[in-house]
């Protein structure tokens, strides 16, 4: 039971950042059909963006507060790294709209090349740590009889940052002009800039948003495990687009949805069998959903039609 | 950079100087923004194993002024010329650069790549022959092969496949395990190791070709990943990351490349050298190579073949002729597979040691990208792809009068995955539709003729 709960607690902070990066590639998919397949290095940029932030908040401008320390770093990852995804959009995708289906999925995998080997030239192929910003935890049950259940204050931080921004999120894509541009972009490109939505800009702005979670989840993920190097955009990456897939790509809940589970399915098979295989079994589970619900969790069927 | 998209606009304004300006402005202002944390500053360990910041400004700077250059150029000259040109060219006839490139230029490569070896050793020797047969000829020649394979799967029945390494690595770890433990010879076993990797297609096509397109390629990289982990983890039998070396190497039709007097060299009566087995080596692959460019044109022929084109320009036509996709997509699947097995049985004889490291997801990238931008369907494109792509980065590894310009410390074999990932992304944006984007049909009514890429549509697997 205690490792139950911890395991639940784990599962879903691990979750929540698979989340974070699934909602990026559901959103590309769903208004250009396209895989953006740097998406996961695009994180792993953001990390070290808010590795370099941390370490000029804290050593040069010597500020101690930890939540306005946290605050500016998120910020400021949020805002590089969608201006990073701004200019990869314009320069590596913008150009093969409307051209073949392969060649953006292509430019997307050079571009997820080019910036792991950019950033492990420009900040070294080392492992890069810092020390934890967020300390403490609470004991929430079975202290000194057993197996502690803890829940750790970075954690909390986690969970409540990413309720926070998808509840922004949420209410951007759902009550905005702007958010009702994107969904119509979504349904139907060419009839959506007839009726006047610059749809280039909308295609822009979806690129932005999705790198400004994918930054979230990148300094969450920095402030939870303390460590990040060049070649961890991958893995998380594609999980992520598993956890989109599972949810059904193209739906934002879906998304969220789906990374909760790909982490919660991740901390439990390592908890009880193997953690060897843990990556196995979150891959089986994309295949096994997808041959027997194609569409994923939460995603539309879709019909071909001549 | 960005501004690429306005470039039209610009010459039509008749002011394009102004508005070079003002996207070299923004250009700058953008590189600065993306540049500052990751090269403005640097993350070092200082001695007590601490993080801390070093300021790289005057790098920075350099970065920001190259790239505001290079849209000021961009703008101001190269897109009005690029622009004026396309216009020339929509009234030109086109396709016979093309046309010359697939009757004339396919014999003179195939030429070429026979006399290479003997080329190589006439001006180099036989020491320095070693490192551009094996680093240049084989290992473009296995790519060639791989691209080769790849073709059938994605060029000519559309399905997606970002896993293909995974039949590469059943291959290459089917010969090793069986060579080793039951020391089987090569010759038997590559064709056991094609068998396998074929089986191993078909059990992962059974469940997931029911999907399409994208899901499809998910799947495939899942399957990917899912072998090689496999391999990783399952130490008893794969050895894990330490790999399985002493892998035995191929013989010369039993004759082994030894220095001993059974050996090549001593039985026709020639002084020892390594060189034998390389070139050897050398021309197995370009056989196997060849091998299967011939299969892939005479199954193009065949029903099989042309239901696989079928496929891919529209499944739901396909199903109503009465074509079973099912079966149709799983042959394609077994026998890309299976070409994949060969040539990762003849990788392990080659290197003698194999570990799960060759057999990453960057290996499927590399190959589906060389199939991509040889212009999906086309051999002679793939098989440029693969020179310029591997050959190309291949050569970085040995401009050591960079160090001249740079200064010693420049090494310029960590840059070569830099410049492999960017080149992808420009020539994606160069020629979308691949460097060979003509195409002759299979079936043809009257008269054969090229037509334009752009009116074929690719597959949605």
């Amino acid at each position: 039971m205690e490792v139950f709960v911890q395991q639940l607690i784990n599962g879903i902070t691990l979750g929540s950042i698979y989340g974070l990066i699934a909602i990026g590639y559901t959103m590309v998919f769903g208004i250009i059909g396209m895989v953006n397949f740097a998406h996961g290095d695009v994180f792993m940029v953001s990390a070290f963006i808010a590795l370099v932030t941390l370490l000029i908040v804290t050593a040069w401008l010597g500020i101690t507060s930890v939540t306005l320390a946290l605050l500016i770093v998120l910020v400021v990852a949020m805002v590089l790294t969608s201006v990073v995804n701004w200019t990869i959009e314009r320069f590596a995708y913008r150009p093969l709209r409307g051209s073949f289906r392969l060649a953006p999925l292509i430019s997307a995998i050079g571009m997820s090349i080019f910036l792991s080997n950019f950033v492990q030239v420009a900040q070294g192929p080392r492992v890069k740590s810092v020390p934890p910003l967020v300390t403490g935890e609470y004991v929430l049950f079975g202290g000194s009889a057993g197996y502690p259940v803890t829940l750790s204050a970075k954690q909390i931080v986690i969970w409540v940052v990413t309720a926070v921004l998808l509840a922004a999120f949420w209410y951007v894509v759902r009550h905005t002009p702007l958010g009702r541009a994107q969904r119509a972009c979504e349904q139907d490109r060419k009839m959506a800039a007839l009726l006047g939505i610059d749809v280039d800009r909308t295609i822009a702005v979806t690129f932005v948003m999705g790198a400004a979670l994918a930054a979230v989840a990148g300094t969450l993920y920095l402030m939870y495990y303390g460590v990040i190097s060049f070649a961890d955009g991958f893995t998380p990456g594609v999980k992520a687009f598993t956890a989109a897939v599972l949810g059904g790509i193209g739906s934002l809940p879906g998304a969220v949805v789906g990374g909760l589970l790909i982490g919660l399915i991740e901390t439990f098979w390592s908890a009880y069998f193997t953690t060897d295989y843990k990556d196995v079994a979150a891959f089986s589970i994309l295949a096994i959903t997808l041959i027997f619900l194609p569409q994923g969790l939460l995603g539309r069927p879709d019909v071909e039609k001549v | 950079m960005p501004g690429d998209a306005q470039a039209g606009e610009a010459q039509a304004t008749g002011l394009p100087y102004a508005r070079a300006l003002k996207d070299t402005g923004l250009a700058a202002v953008v590189a600065f923004a993306i540049l500052l944390p990751l090269v403005g500053f640097n993350t070092v360990q200082d001695i007590s194993n601490r993080l801390v910041l070093e300021t790289r400004f005057g790098t920075l700077a350099v970065f920001v002024a190259l790239i505001a250059a290079a849209t000021f150029i961009n703008t101001a000259f190269l897109a009005p010329w690029r622009s004026r040109r396309a216009r020339l060219a929509r009234t030109r006839r086109t396709g016979r650069v093309a046309q010359w490139l697939s009757r004339r230029f396919a014999p003179f490569a195939l030429g070429f790549v026979l006399v290479y070896p003997a080329l190589v050793l006439f001006v180099t020797g036989p020491s320095g022959a070693l490192k551009w047969i094996d680093n240049f000829g084989i290992q473009i020649l296995i790519y060639v092969m791989l691209g080769f394979g790849l073709n059938i799967v994605v060029g000519l029945a559309g399905l997606l496949d970002l896993g293909y390494v995974a039949f590469y690595a059943v291959g290459a770890y089917s010969y090793a395990l069986l060579a080793k433990t039951f020391g089987l010879s090569f010759y038997i076993l590559l064709p056991l190791a094609g068998i396998l990797a074929a089986f191993w297609g078909v059990l992962l096509g059974f469940p997931v070709l029911r999907l399409r397109g994208d899901y499809l390629a998910i799947v495939t990289l899942a399957f990917g990943e899912i072998i090689r982990l496999v391999l990783i983890n399952w130490v008893p039998v794969t050895n894990g990351y330490a790999g399985i070396s002493g892998v035995p190497r191929p013989t010369f039709f039993g004759i082994p490349f030894t220095a001993g007097d059974s050996g090549f060299a001593a039985i026709f009566g020639l002084p020892f050298s390594p060189v034998y087995r390389t070139v050897f080596l050398y021309y197995l692959i370009l056989a196997l190579a060849l091998v299967t460019a011939g299969v892939t044109l005479r199954l193009r022929r065949l029903p099989v073949g042309r239901a696989w084109e079928a496929l891919r320009e529209d499944e739901i036509a396909c199903r109503s002729l009465g074509i079973n996709t099912t079966n149709t997509k799983l042959t394609a699947f077994a026998i890309g597979a299976m070409f994949g097995g060969f040539a990762g049985s003849f990788f392990a004889a080659r290197q003698g040691f194999i570990s799960p490291e060759s057999f990453t997801f960057m290996e499927s990238a590399t190959i589906l990208s060389i199939v991509v931008l040889g212009g999906m369907g086309s051999q002679i494109g793939v098989a440029i792809a693969a020179v310029a792509m591997v050959g190309g980065t291949e050569i970085l590894r040995d401009l050591d009068f960079l160090k001249h310009i740079f200064g010693p410390d420049f090494e310029p074999t960590q840059y070569r995955m830099l410049v492999f990932g960017f080149a992808m992304v420009v020539i994606m944006i160069w020629k979308p539709r691949g460097l060979v984007s003509t195409r002759e049909p299979t079936a043809f009514l009257k008269e054969r003729r090229i037509i334009s890429r752009d009116l074929v549509k690719e597959g949605r697997g």
